[in-house]
């Protein structure tokens, strides 16, 4: 069976750490992560890279534009 | 186990290529960066990278110039429509749109916005609808709700001493040379989606001269309104959205 999967990265260093992302997620993938880049925010982290549905939907609220989505089907 | 690879044939979303690498000034949560992202993507994916101009206003968008790569002009405060006029004008073919908010737009900026709605030009006003003043420490602003407390009615917006809110969108749908007007947000994927659709067709309208298109966003001020991002999306929809509710007033376009 066809499967997607997707995963993100993040741009650690302009995330401040907001946490829309995390309320949009609808598989609760993202969270904010117990480590703090340069500026202090606590930044966005993949718990379960394997629930990733690569919708996009955390990357479209980020006021930042930190999110780059990627997605792929597997036969 | 599967895994995908991050190349770029993968890539499904990435930053807009318009919007610079400077790191925002805005307070982490807040609206302008969506709204400045959707309107990079759209000018980048209708080709008028090279033929928008953008009027930047007073508050906390006034450096959207930094942000965004595109041609602006930074207006005196609230008076951004008119500079938008006098663009449009000598530039018919450009598409030219004013980004304010709602203490430059609504309070010191109305006799220039209701003026240039009554002349019916052909601009794009995208209007960031947040309910305070953001930029100056979170005062009460024309559109504060009935009861919510600011800096500056800290007991909450009380009608006998401080008026009533009043909605831009529908005096602006009232004008017979407004072509369209519609009130969005984003706060969610869906609506990100919506507000993009709502400010490419007003972009269009301006391209194509069919008047004024007034684009009202809803947005949240999380510092202004003493909350955490995610708590103030959660209080704009409870509080705001019924105030100001969703979707086209006007579309003759």
């Amino acid at each position: 069976m066809a499967k997607i999967k997707g995963t993100i990265e993040v741009d650690i260093q302009k995330c401040k750490g907001c946490a829309v992302c995390v309320s949009v997620c609808p598989t609760k993938v993202i969270e904010l992560g117990a480590k703090v880049n340069d500026k202090g925010y606590n930044y966005v982290v993949m718990l379960n890279e394997d629930d990733c549905i690569g919708c996009a939907g955390c990357a479209m609220v980020c006021p930042d534009s930190v999110i780059t989505v990627y997605k792929k089907k597997f036969e | 186990m599967m895994k995908v690879e991050k190349i770029s044939e993968n890539m499904v979303y990435q930053k807009p290529r318009l919007i610079t690498n400077n790191t925002m000034h805005y307070c982490p949560g807040c609206s302008h960066g969506t709204v400045h992202k959707i309107v990079a993507e759209l000018i980048d994916e209708m080709g008028l990278e090279d033929n928008a101009v953008a009027v930047s206003p007073v508050g906390c968008s006034v450096l959207a110039y930094n942000y965004i790569d595109i041609d602006w002009v930074q207006a005196a405060h609230g008076r951004a429509p008119a500079i938008a006029t006098a663009l449009k004008r000598l530039m018919p073919d450009r598409l030219v749109f004013t980004y304010q908010g709602d203490g430059d737009l609504a309070a010191i900026g109305t006799a220039e916005t209701i003026h240039s709605l009554v002349r019916g030009e052909n601009i794009v006003i995208i209007f960031i609808n947040n309910a305070i003043y953001g930029m100056t420490g979170g005062q009460m602003a024309p559109t504060t709700l009935i009861g919510q407390k600011t800096a500056t009615t800290p007991y909450g917006r009380d009608t006998a001493l401080n008026g009533f809110p009043y909605k831009m969108g529908e005096i602006a749908a009232m004008m017979p040379g407004v072509t369209y007007v519609t009130r969005q947000s984003v706060d969610k994927p869906a609506a990100v989606r919506a507000a993009k659709k709502a400010i490419k067709k007003a972009f269009e309208n301006s391209i194509g001269c069919k008047g004024t298109s007034f684009v009202e966003i809803v947005a949240t001020c999380n510092s202004g309104w003493k909350l955490s991002p995610v708590a103030s999306n959660d209080w704009m929809r409870e509080n705001m959205f019924p105030e100001y509710p969703l979707g086209d007033l006007k579309n003759n376009g």
